[in-house]
């Protein structure tokens, strides 16, 4: 990768046309991608429509010009437009808490303290709070809400997990057995069927005074789902302490709590955290599933855009902007997440738990 | 006994026991304002629901299914198609994923370059999208008699996609169980030699050959012809064949490749665990590249790539569920009209975890038993 123009030829020929085997599969390859590369190409660029509006787009090219109109409806969908400084305040307060979480030399108390108050104040802000109506939720929608409810999911969860992680590896039988059942239970059930949950019985179940909404009740249910996943990883992390840790400290006369929160939790989430990255981009591609209960998050947005009578039809394009987003986000944070297992490693952060952490593990 | 449940329960009894009380008693609280709910809007719980009549059609199901048939044949229809869209997933997703992740490892630059492009691709969007954008897709695809045949008899229209069907002509009904029965026959042979460890190369050969001999002397027998059927244009519509809905054929193709791009990672990563001074030894011990591959780095691999692989599969399988998104009646979409028409929902729910759960459960411990076949040694437990 490093190697600089007069020797980045020769490797490409070696590369390329190497062997007879090797010049084969290379014509085989551009065969087939001549078949499909240029009529996405007359698609996407040649026959597309940049500006204007429906009238002007024909069906044989993209049309661009939808995006251009729609763009606002699909990163924010219903909210007030006069108000869209709070949802984009909201992206701007959680973008600032992920980029400051992703650098080890702040990992800290105060970091674990910043996380609960930028949820609350994006609640807030969302809500609509110091203004004269508030916002009710089924007007949120779009890259706001799917980051919000994914980072408070995610937040709630994980503390959750740990004490679900503690529990299945503690020598108490009661709290283990309800551990084990909890985490397999989740793990066995698919979150579309945990958002119907959230969308048929709670409501049946909570007593009658009380009722809560469709937003809010998603995310209780997910929190809970992605707890077992969590706990799951975390538990990875805890098996791959030296028994002789816990013992010693013991014999310094630390009591139980102590001796995990001190001792033993630092290092065992220090080792997962690149696990629990991958795990965090497979949840944000899972928001999506909202959508599945009448949620506007980032697709649903898109899709609903694509629905409107004025521009209808343009399914491709809004779901393209739609990937490109994604793609952008969760191929960073990937990015991230190597990095930062490179760094890990050679940090003398204590040992990689076996295969543990490797890019096949992630969850969607 | 008294001795070793202590041992097991641990210390902190009492707080533990309040914890599991007051678990206890907030799903009870939830069980009967669920009642009460039910009680209030007029509706009997239990799983009497299921053998009153369902007034809803099913697009399509394995099984004969008419509105009017039962709630219980409704829910055994959807199951089926789960568990068709999985099972099918999950194979073609083997071979695609295997065929993708050694590409990806080819010399090859231009290949392995588009391997990777295609893998982060299909890792980095959600799997709903892919549905929907496969979904468009299909829809988008043109009409049967405007559609051109693929390899002469595949065809691709927005009815869904044509394929040629296999099936016998004329033979006698018994002929499959036969075929089923020598089969098994056969690898009970196998499976029965192997455990009393006098499996060798030649017994081995000779199952294989019964197993398909057996079929071929009842072909000729028997008289009776598999026949291919092909798909062809006829009049306004194409008959013949077997027809995939768009749905299902957009809800199998964008598991396939989601899962294929999963699986395709996690065989890289098994490859690429075992070390090179492996390939360099057995190369010096003068096997070739066929046989290194199949003797010293696949047996190494596959105790890393089974466990990954089983998650892929149980997750496919969950996975399948977002078939509700998109109009394909599986378990899920079944279930929730259920749930709809007729308001027993916590029932409806407890039928479609407990189908999931079982599944995974049966699922796991058929790959944990692979998986006790290739892992070391040394590490079964």
């Amino acid at each position: 990768m490093t190697a600089g123009p007069p020797r980045l030829l020769p490797a490409l020929r070696a590369g390329l046309f190497g062997t007879r085997a090797n010049t084969l599969i290379t014509l085989a390859t551009l065969l087939v991608l001549s078949q499909v590369v240029p009529p996405l190409l007359r698609w996407a660029v040649l026959d597309a429509t940049f500006s204007g509006n429906a009238g002007a787009c024909t069906r044989e090219g993209a049309c661009w010009a939808f995006v251009a109109a729609k763009l606002r409806f699909i990163l924010f969908a219903f909210y007030p437009p006069d108000l869209q400084w709070r949802p984009v305040l909201v992206m701007l307060l959680l973008g600032a808490i992920l980029a400051a979480s992703a650098v080890p030399r702040l990992w800290g108390r105060p970091l674990i303290l910043a996380w609960p108050l930028t949820i609350l104040a994006c609640w807030l802000l969302l809500q609509g709070a110091f203004t004269a109506t508030p916002i009710p939720s089924n007007q949120w929608g779009g890259l706001p809400v799917t980051l919000f409810v994914w980072a408070l999911c995610l937040a709630a969860a994980t503390p959750i997990a740990i004490l679900l992680a503690l529990a299945r590896r503690s020598t108490l039988g009661g709290l283990r057995t309800f551990s084990v059942l909890y985490i397999e239970l989740m793990r066995g059930t698919p979150m579309v069927a945990i958002l119907y949950v959230a969308m048929l019985i709670l409501p049946m179940a909570l007593p009658d005074g009380l009722s809560i909404d469709k937003m809010l009740r998603a995310i209780v249910m997910v929190t809970l789902f992605w707890a077992a996943y969590i706990a799951e990883v975390i538990r990875a992390g805890l098996q791959a302490i030296p028994h002789g840790q816990a013992e010693a400290a013991t014999a310094l006369g630390l009591g139980y709590w102590r001796t995990q929160r001190l001792v033993i939790l630092p290092q065992a989430l220090r080792i997962v955290i690149p696990g629990l990255v991958n795990l965090a981009i497979g949840f944000l591609l899972a928001t999506s599933l909202l959508a599945v209960i009448g949620i506007f998050d980032l697709l649903n947005a898109a899709r609903a855009a694509a629905a409107d009578p004025q521009w209808l039809g343009f399914y491709n394009e809004a779901y393209i902007v739609v990937a490109v987003i994604y793609f952008a986000i969760c191929f960073g944070a990937s990015r991230y997440s190597r990095w930062l297992e490179r760094r890990l490693a050679g940090g003398g952060a204590g040992p990689a738990p076996a295969g543990g952490t490797s890019a096949t593990s992630r969850k969607e | 006994m008294v001795e070793k449940i202590r041992a097991w329960w641990g210390g902190w009894p009492l707080g533990q026991l309040a914890f599991l009380l007051a678990v206890g008693a907030l799903g009870a609280l939830f069980i009967a304002n669920v009642l009460e709910t039910m009680a209030r809007i007029g509706i009997l719980p239990g799983f009497g629901f299921l053998s009153s009549s369902a007034n809803f059609e099913i697009g399509e199901s394995p099984i004969a299914f008419r509105a009017g048939d039962t709630y219980r044949r409704a829910i055994l229809a959807g199951l089926l198609n789960t568990l068709k869209v999985s099972l099918l997933g999950c194979v073609l997703a083997t071979i695609l994923g295997v065929a993708v992740g050694i590409a990806g490892l080819s010399r090859n630059l231009l290949l392995s370059r588009l391997v990777r492009w295609f893998i982060e691709i299909t890792r980095n969007t959600p799997l709903l999208l892919q549905l929907f954008f496969w979904m468009a897709l299909a829809k988008a695809l043109p009409a049967p008699r405007q559609a051109s045949a693929l390899f002469g008899s595949v065809f691709l229209t927005n009815r869904g996609v044509y394929i040629p069907s296999l099936s016998l002509e004329g033979g006698p009904f018994g002929l499959a169980a036969a075929l089923v029965l020598t089969g098994l026959a056969s690898l009970a042979f196998i499976l029965v030699l192997r455990a009393a460890g006098r499996l060798t190369r030649r017994s081995g050969t000779f199952a294989v050959m019964l197993a398909l001999a057996a079929p071929l002397a009842f072909l000729v027998l028997s008289g009776a012809r598999p026949a291919a059927e092909l798909p062809a244009l006829s009049g306004f519509n194409i008959r013949g064949g077997l027809n995939l809905s768009p749905e299902f054929a957009a809800l199998l193709t964008g598991l396939v490749v989601k899962f294929a791009a999963l699986i395709a990672e996690i065989v890289r990563a098994g490859i690429q665990s075992v070390g090179t001074g492996q390939w360099e030894a057995a190369r010096a011990l003068g096997l070739h590249d066929g046989q290194i591959i199949r003797l010293v780095v696949l047996p190494q691999a596959l105790r890393v790539i089974t466990p990954l692989t089983t998650s892929s599969y149980l997750d496919l399988t969950k996975d399948s569920s977002l078939a509700v998104a998109i109009g394909f009646p599986d378990l899920v979409s079944i279930v929730n009209t259920t749930a709809n028409t007729t308001g027993q929902s916590l029932e409806a729910l407890i039928i479609l975890i407990g189908a999931f759960l079982t599944i995974n459960l049966a699922l796991s411990v058929l790959m944990n038993v692979y998986n006790n076949r290739v892992a070391l040694r040394g590490s079964r437990r």
